[in-house]
């Protein structure tokens, strides 16, 4: 397998979405092949670190204030009959 | 390697009881939706559109929307890919708006200078996180997705953040499933090869001559 095998396969290896075999294969490649043990070790720490970031967290006030909008337009267009029937 | 699973992590067994109590015009049951997703819809909304006030827009916009046209909703997929369905087409028209100069469409494939094979391949540091303070890490890892075009961004969120499933965001993005599988590789490496900049192992000789 050549690392441009591999690099096409990444994104199913780290989905866990490969049949035995294959899966076997890239292993076998990321046994010998050390800047794609790298690529790989590294892409799977970017996807943890964005996953654990909590990047744009609503605050608290801010959840209330736009939950209170939108229920309130949603009471207003049931009100005026445009509601789902 | 243990591969990556995720999942938004909601029971989806009463859901679909919340909807049709909305459907049939409890208020309250919706309410429960929003209370539910608001927190997903509002930061997939702040990834594509970059902007703080457009994505409180887009979080009330598309839950209204929703609302409106339940009736349209018919169950076949998870309320929550339709909302983010929704959310999504309302960020875009938001960033559209904003950058008339350049349509941003989902449908092209971008090409970039750093789509071949990655040339950063120095190992990383074993707790990256931890060579930065809170604030400074949100803002690297806040400054490197954005610089990604907006078709690779936002299905980066919708499957690595938000945890849709390859499916649940071809659905959501109105796109094939290789599409997304392409786009979401090369978001992949892209951020990678980013972060790679701020991340790398230090050589203990770096600075001797």
């Amino acid at each position: 397998m050549k690392c441009s095998e591999f690099l096409q396969e990444l994104t199913n290896y780290l989905d866990g979405v490969l049949d035995a075999r294959t899966k076997a294969e890239l292993e076998d490649h990321l046994a010998w092949c050390h800047n794609c043990y790298v690529v790989c070790d590294t892409t799977k720490k970017t996807i943890e670190i964005y996953r654990d970031s909590q990047l744009y967290a609503l605050p608290e006030n801010l959840r209330d204030r736009l939950r209170s909008a939108i229920m309130a337009k949603c009471q207003a267009r049931k009100k005026s009959g445009s509601e789902p029937v | 390697m243990t591969a990556i699973q995720q999942n938004v992590g909601e029971p989806v067994s009463d859901e679909l009881a919340l909807v049709q109590a909305a459907k049939a015009g409890d208020i309250a049951a919706f309410e429960e939706l929003v209370r539910r997703y608001d927190r997903n819809v509002f930061r997939i909304a702040q990834h594509i559109t970059q902007n703080r006030e457009d994505a409180e827009d887009v979080v009330q916009d598309a839950f209204l929307k929703s609302y409106e046209n339940l009736q349209q909703f018919q169950g076949q997929s998870k309320f929550y890919t339709w909302l983010v369905r929704i959310a999504v087409n309302e960020a875009l028209m938001k960033l559209r708006k904003r950058r008339p100069e350049r349509m941003v469409s989902l449908d092209e494939e971008v090409k970039t200078e750093e789509d071949s094979v990655p040339r950063e391949v120095a190992d990383w540091s074993p707790n990256p996180e931890q060579q930065y303070t809170q604030a400074e890490l949100r803002d690297i890892l806040t400054r490197t997705i954005q610089g990604l075009p907006p078709s690779f961004r936002t299905v980066f969120v919708l499957r690595d953040v938000e945890g849709l499933s390859t499916e649940e965001t071809a659905e959501a993005l109105d796109l094939s499933i290789p599409a997304v599988k392409s786009r979401l590789l090369r978001a992949r490496l892209q951020l990678r090869e980013r972060l790679s900049r701020y991340f790398q192992k230090r050589e203990s000789g770096e600075n001797a001559q």
